[in-house]
């Protein structure tokens, strides 16, 4: 699903971001990304978005690779995936509804298709009766299952969290991730930075740890399972 | 496309004072634009109106016979530039000195004006060296004593219908410019208040030409409300003037509609120039 191979990040102002990183992460799989304030996991999940190009080596998410990425190639990459921020990034002047369906509206869903799902996705995250309130009228648990909704909204292959929990107290913590492992159960795969290690501990879930832009612990890939192969 | 209506026309309801901002401020440059053109276009009708006064007039030598200049005017009606001949015989000519002198008029013997062929170019044929050329072969006949044609007048005329035109294109250029920059300046304006929205339609897989089309929609609106006030802005100074000073011409149905469409694509230029330079940025 993400294959970094030998990923070098290097900014023109503030220096190496990533160096030398190698990982891969099968498709379904569960994966945290730890390690201390600047040490780089912002930069992989956007590397893993193709909202930066590695310096040097290669990114592979979801069969599209750095190297021969085109500009628009990217909006098709991106629609593969789900992308999650600790801010939520809500519209904050549109209902819960609208936000939902703005997603699937930006990359030309069938128009009558889209309250149906709007509703379904809804649902799925236990907001169906708060589809007509807008952001600033929910919770921060709340607002973060929106933004979780959002993202499944094209039905992808992967979801990308940045700290997803950041802002969120224990209980809506513990809400909003058993929400994303319910997906990942149902084949998404998911790559999760975060600071919480105690989430980290009880899930028992693969771990990539940076520290300085490297890679300085990885508690490995799971076994193979047939049929799965190289699907970065 | 009807998302990127919709969210153009949202754009308009989020941000009303900014929108109406905007629109008054390119009606204005437009309305200085068309206010311009309302000067250039009674310059040109004036012009176009001492223009068709233009004429060659040949005098013919005495004793020459009908047969000879009626086939001389035959001739030279043929030529492909010439609209009208008229044969002026002495007693015309007399008649009509005595009319255009007034109080002068006695100073003429009857007989001493010589006969003429007065000679109308058709229009776009009345630049000096057309007149000039025509004159030329005119006099190319044996009983054609003199043409004469105003030469230094007609130059003078051709040269102020150049100088407007050029002031006109150069004013008209330097108003649609000023008219791109508010409108990209204000298509900035919107495309940084919707910089978070921009930047989640691009994390959801929005295209950038979806990304962009709102804001050509937007641009290609504001100018054209912009437009559209600014005619009723030059209408109403056309009235005013009209019913204080003098009545002048005002555009007619096509110039009005090529000027609100103007505006539109001043918008969508404006736009278009503004996007594709901040949408990198944000």
């Amino acid at each position: 699903m993400i294959r970094f191979t030998h990923v070098t990040k290097e900014f023109p102002r503030t220096g190496f971001a990533l160096r030398d990183v190698s990982f891969h992460l099968a498709r379904g799989e569960f994966a945290f990304l730890t390690g201390p304030s600047g040490a780089g996991k912002s930069t992989i999940l956007k590397l893993s978005y193709l909202d930066e190009r590695p310096t040097s080596g290669e990114v592979k998410v979801a069969g599209t690779s750095s190297v021969t990425i085109t500009g628009s190639d990217v909006p098709k990459l991106r629609r593969k995936l789900g992308i999650i921020f600790q801010d939520f990034r809500l519209l904050e002047d549109r209902t819960v509804e609208e936000n939902i369906a703005f997603a699937l509206e930006v990359t030309g869903a069938a128009r009558d298709a889209i309250p149906a799902r709007v509703g379904k996705l809804l649902t799925q995250v236990g907001l169906a009766a708060k589809g007509m309130a807008l952001p600033r009228e929910l919770s921060g648990g709340e607002q973060q299952r929106v933004a979780i909704a959002r993202a499944l909204a094209n039905d992808p292959m992967l979801i990308v969290a940045d700290e997803p929990t950041g802002n969120l107290d224990e209980r809506a913590t513990r809400g909003v991730f058993q929400l994303l492992r319910d997906i990942n159960a149902a084949g998404t795969a998911v790559l999760m930075a975060t600071h919480d290690l105690e989430l980290v501990r009880q899930a028992k879930f693969r771990t990539l740890e940076l520290n300085h832009g490297q890679l300085v612990f990885d508690s490995g890939e799971p076994a193979p399972v047939a049929a799965t192969g190289d699907d970065a | 496309m009807r998302l990127a209506w919709r969210e153009a026309l949202l754009a308009f309801r989020r941000a009303p004072m900014l929108s109406a901002l905007s629109i008054t401020t390119i009606a204005f440059s437009l309305f200085a634009f068309g206010l311009f053109g309302l000067v250039a276009l009674n310059i040109r009708k004036a012009l176009i109106e001492v223009e068709e006064r233009v004429e060659v007039r040949a005098f013919i030598v005495d004793g020459s016979t009908s047969e000879q200049t009626g086939a001389a005017i035959a001739d030279v009606r043929a030529f492909p530039e010439v609209a009208t001949v008229t044969m002026v015989t002495p007693e015309q000519a007399l008649e009509r000195a005595r009319r255009e002198l007034g109080e002068f008029k006695d100073v003429f013997d009857p007989g001493i004006l010589p006969a003429s062929l007065d000679v109308r170019l058709k229009e776009g044929y009345r630049d000096p060296q057309t007149v000039k050329a025509v004159a030329e072969r005119i006099k190319t006949y044996d009983f054609i004593d003199d043409v004469r044609y105003g030469e230094e007048w007609v130059q003078k005329l051709h040269r102020i219908r150049d100088i407007s035109t050029l002031a006109g294109t150069l004013l008209g250029l330097t108003f649609a410019a000023v008219a791109i920059i508010i409108i990209g300046s204000t298509i900035r304006m919107a495309v940084l208040a919707r910089a978070r929205e921009i930047a989640i339609m691009r994390l959801v897989g929005a295209t950038d030409a979806f990304v962009r089309s709102p804001f050509l929609i937007e641009g290609a609106l504001k100018g054209f409300l912009g437009g559209l006030l600014a005619l009723v802005l030059a209408w109403g100074a056309n009235e005013i003037i009209g019913r204080f000073v003098f009545r002048a011409d005002f555009f007619d149905v096509r110039l009005s509609l090529l000027g609100v469409l103007g505006g539109a694509l001043i918008g969508l230029l404006g736009s278009a120039l503004s996007v594709g330079r901040h949408l990198r940025d944000v």
